[in-house]
């Protein structure tokens, strides 16, 4: 009986979740509360379905002719949260040729995911905020661990994609984009930055949600604020 | 500089011409020139005569008095100074004919429904001369009246031009029209045998038919100032030769889809002899192609409400097979290839000619990335499978209408439209009887005994009873309809330009695919519990527990699918059909799946009673909950062994799901295709549009007047379908995770 996991669903198309076409698995449970976050269905750790590393990656192979030049990302909910579920997983893509990637928010203490972190191509990690205090206020969490885990990704030269979500009145501004770009422009493990203007897709999915969304009456950004803000980083030499 | 010698010099033979001198280009689409401005003021005279066609509610002007043939108008022309292509169906540009040789009732609607009136003169004449339609209905059984109105088979071409027939219009270009007719006959002088039998004494008739139409064709050149009946010189005669070749066909017939081949290829060689020979710069080039383009784009038909609704937005499907490989190996991508696809950038996109891409892994990846490129602005190109398709029709087919392959000037089929297997299962269920009506329209059959919770193995019997009679009746009814076809309306022109041994499918169809294999899939997985009226009609269904759904890559419901298909398929091979023909079938419905939902009760899938069904092959909507992926590996397990007139898939995407920038979304895209196809997809629409972009196209159609949409099989204007269409499309699942 190999590792067994919660999941939250699969997408066979993901095409915004690292380079090319990716078959994205997205882990049941998270610790943070983010305040727009799509995907609140996925906080709850003992929500999903049961799901064996092994028959997730036969399915996988199903796709090989799609995903070849892409590969296979694990999401959530968050995937290092079930850092040995994702561990196995990642191994047997590994074993089977496929390029993987983690999508994380780095809150998990580097202690208890490095083996997954090691295994893995490449990381999508997402800063919530360059303050530790802001982060706290839309997440429930600090910055700390996210921070450590690039250090740690710099220190063995593990790619990563950093994403941000740009969320009006929160994260939003240009002070912030350059204490943003002023701390990351010396991570030669960045290869670039994910821009994600706030969006209101997933707002339905709060409706039966006990805790109530906060973000009803906020905007999603300005094409024009977004570009602003991508100058900014550019500026310091960093690609967005 | 001559063409290289070969087996084309000796005999008809355009495949040989075709494979000798044709030069494949790998580059990319750098080369290609914009339109100049003698095509930017041509094309402004056209967009206006289109603005004004819509105001006019559709149809700009009609000739009710003079009886559409090769020959029967004036010259006409859009402003003979800019054009460099000339032809023109009427003596005006999108005047519609009459052809009323397919139906003369259709005629007398299709006038009706737009404010004419029949010209006594035109009535007169149908009084002594006979329709197919008119043939068609002498011969209808009593069952086959019934199951058409019941709607249990639909679309069929009974009243008006059959069409899916693609003349081999390159030989009026290659060899001239006098050698053509020469050739012909020949053919009528061998074709003598000790018996004259009604086969041989038919073809005989065919061949007289067919040397009159060449030279009704040459006729009709002459009036334009062209003497066709040599071959042609440069590229630009050879555009202009192979646009007459196609205009006869559409003077002659009205057929509901007029394919026009696989001619970029062909075309190329004389485009690459003049640039060598400095005859044309590429931009000249370039405008001959806009120039002709244009005309495809300003085909017209005069059809009634009734077909429209079936056929929603006015399509004559002039289709268009690009690329694909050669059996040498080599890729058969040309400059012209770029060329065609480029009208869509220098004229505006637009859903004729209908633009097929045949696909295959080893077309260039520069070829591959501009179709991509394309698709993600244009929405206006569907992509076939040439690695599929090779093996059986080699590398001179092309498709006609949508999905069907045939090699071009050998093959034709006998287009059968489509029987609903929705209502099918339902008639199972309902013992013969239509569960609208109550009207015994199959077979009387005991009621089913499982009727508390449908048992699968006992419906399962009952529909392949049903599935006997009905393919019994369907392909009866296809015999009819075409032995009267090739006695009162038969495609001289478009057959002239054919072998005289000709390969014949006749080509079934099947509506309501997934709501089929859903409603088995339910009934084998989850329990369902028919609810019937007082009449003891089935009217809704309950479904207590989950099942596993078509469109998510699930292997045991897509075992159902390939059943399905098998299933219904070998029962149509094993009736004898008109002219020894070969029974085929597709799974495509145009738009008819909303008009074949509409007259479709409740299905045991929970699909409500009314609502359309999916398109062609595609799975329910919002039924797919895996991502796109699965979806298209779904569609792609359907055996095109059992399905060779093709499987028609639509796949809709907003730009952001497809990729973070344009870069992204062209190699995603490639990248789905090429999956799609590695994975043995036949068909592929693509669409990559936001979802508002059609709602506002729907309120204010006058700042779209180009919005070109894929829907099943062809592209539409958009802002030409119907309301009830618009909202189909809009509904169905549109891929939007990012």
């Amino acid at each position: 009986m190999g590792v067994t996991g919660r999941i939250h669903s699969i997408e066979t198309f993901g095409a915004v979740d690292g380079p090319g076409i990716r078959f994205v698995v997205f882990f049941q449970g998270c610790p943070l509360r983010c305040l727009y976050c799509h995907n609140p269905d996925s906080w709850d750790a003992s929500g999903g379905r049961e799901a064996t590393a092994e028959e997730l990656v036969e399915q996988i192979k199903r796709y090989r002719n799609f995903i070849k030049n892409g590969g296979v990302t694990l999401s959530g909910g968050e995937p290092l949260l079930q850092s040995e579920f994702a561990l196995e997983l990642l191994r047997l893509c590994k074993q089977n040729g496929f390029h993987t990637a983690v999508d994380t928010s780095g809150c998990i203490p580097l202690s208890k995911c490095k083996a997954a972190v090691d295994e893995v191509d490449m990381l999508l990690l997402d800063i919530k905020a360059i303050d530790s205090a802001l982060s706290k206020r839309i997440t429930g969490a600090g910055t700390e661990n996210a921070v450590k885990l690039l250090e740690y990704c710099e220190s063995v030269g593990k790619p990563v994609w950093i994403r941000h979500v740009l969320l009006p009145g929160y994260t939003l501004d240009n002070e912030q984009a350059r204490r943003m770009g002023e701390f990351l422009k010396d991570f030669r493990c960045v290869e670039k930055i994910e821009l994600l203007p706030f969006h209101k897709i997933g707002e339905y999915k709060w409706e039966n949600h006990e805790i109530p969304y906060t973000l009803a009456e906020v905007q999603p950004p300005q094409p024009e604020q977004v570009e602003e803000y991508r100058q900014i980083l550019m500026s310091y030499g960093l690609k967005a | 500089m001559e063409f290289k010698e070969g087996k084309w010099q000796h005999h008809i033979n355009v495949r040989d011409f075709i494979v000798r001198n044709y030069t494949p280009y790998d580059g990319d689409e750098s080369f290609l020139a914009s339109p100049t401005e003698r095509t930017l003021a041509l094309w402004n005279k056209v967009k206006a005569l289109l603005a004004k066609e819509r105001e006019n509610g559709g149809v700009l002007d009609i000739d009710e008095h003079t009886i559409s043939t090769i020959t029967s108008h004036k010259p006409g022309y859009i402003d003979k100074d800019l054009e460099l292509i000339v032809g023109l169906q009427t003596d005006e540009p999108l005047k519609r004919a009459i052809m009323p040789f397919g139906g003369i009732r259709m005629v007398r609607s299709s006038l009706e429904a737009y404010g004419r009136k029949m010209d006594p003169e035109v009535e007169k004449i149908f009084q002594f001369r006979k329709t197919h339609n008119d043939g068609v209905f002498d011969a209808y059984t009593e069952d086959m009246r019934k199951a058409r109105h019941s709607g249990i088979i639909t679309g069929l071409p009974d009243s008006y031009g059959r069409g899916r027939i693609i003349g081999d219009y390159r030989r009026v270009p290659l060899y001239g029209v006098d050698y053509l007719i020469a050739q012909k006959k020949k053919a009528k002088e061998d074709y003598v045998f000790d018996i004259m039998n009604d086969e041989i004494i038919r073809q005989r008739e065919e061949l007289s038919e067919q040397i009159r139409a060449l030279e009704a064709l040459k006729e009709m050149a002459s009036t334009y100032g062209y003497d066709i009946s040599r071959p042609a010189q440069d590229v630009r005669e050879a555009i202009q030769w192979l646009y007459f070749a196609y205009l006869a066909a559409v003077k002659e017939q009205n057929g509901a889809a007029m394919s026009i081949g696989r001619i970029s290829t062909f075309l190329d060689i004389y485009a690459e002899r003049d640039l060598q020979e400095g005859r044309y710069t590429e931009s000249e080039i370039q405008e001959f192609v806009d120039h002709f383009v244009m005309k495809l784009r300003m085909v017209r038909f005069l059809r009634t409400p009734a077909y429209d609704e079936l056929f929603s937005g006015d399509p004559t499907w002039v289709t268009e097979s690009l690329g694909g490989v050669c059996i040498d190996g080599r890729h058969m991508v040309t400059k012209m290839t770029y060329r065609f696809l480029h009208t869509l950038t220098n004229l505006g996109a637009a859903p004729e000619p209908n633009m097929t891409v045949l696909w295959s892994q080893r077309l260039p990846q520069n070829f591959k990335n501009y179709c991509a490129r394309m698709s993600i602005e244009t929405s206006s190109i569907q992509y076939e499978n040439d690695d599929l398709m090779r093996p059986e029709y080699g590398d001179d087919y092309g498709i006609a209408c949508c999905v069907s392959a045939m090699k071009i000037g050998k093959m034709m089929q006998f287009f059968g439209a489509r029987a609903n297997l929705a209502k099918a299962l339902l008639y199972a269920l309902n013992g013969g009887k239509d569960e609208n009506t109550g009207e015994q329209i199959g077979p009387e059959m005991a009621l089913i005994k499982s009727d508390e919770t449908l048992d699968f193995n006992e419906v399962w019997r009952k529909y392949d009873q049903i599935c006997n009679w009905l393919s019994r009746l369907y392909i009866n009814t296809l015999n009819i309809i075409h032995y009267m076809h090739d006695k009162y309306c038969y495609e001289s022109l478009q057959m002239a330009l054919h072998d005289e041994e000709i390969y014949r499918t006749s080509a079934c169809g099947l509506a309501g695919f997934s709501v089929v294999v859903d409603s088995l899939s339910a009934i084998k997985y989850a329990k369902v519990h028919p609810i019937r009226n007082e009449k003891g009609l089935t009217v809704d269904f309950k479904i207590e527990g989950d099942y596993p759904k078509f469109g998510n890559n699930d292997p045991r419901v897509d075992e159902i699918a390939r059943m399905v298909v098998e299933h219904f398929m070998k029962k149509l091979s094993k009736h004898s059909t008109y002219r020894n023909s070969k029974p085929t079938m597709s799974i495509l419905t145009i738009t008819s799946n909303v008009v074949y939902g509409k007259k479709t009760g409740a299905t045991p899938d929970g699909r409500k009673a009314g609502e359309p069904f999916a398109p062609g092959a595609n799975p329910m909507h919002g039924r797919d909950s895996n991502g796109c992926i699965a979806s298209m590996m779904s569609v792609a397990s359907i055996p095109y062994e059992y399905a060779k007139d093709g499987i028609s898939y639509t796949f809709s995407i907003v730009p952001a799901a497809l990729g973070k920038d344009l870069e992204q979304r062209i190699k995603n895209l490639t990248s789905l295709l090429d999956g799609y196809f590695a994975e043995d997809g036949h068909h592929i629409n693509v669409n990559v549009i936001n979802r508002e972009v059609l709602l506002d196209a729907m309120e204010h159609p006058e700042k779209y007047p180009q919005l070109t949409i894929r829907v099943s099989g062809y592209a539409v204007n958009f802002i030409k379908l119907s309301r009830e269409q618009q909202l189909d499309v809009i509904n169905r699942t549109f891929h939007t995770r990012f």
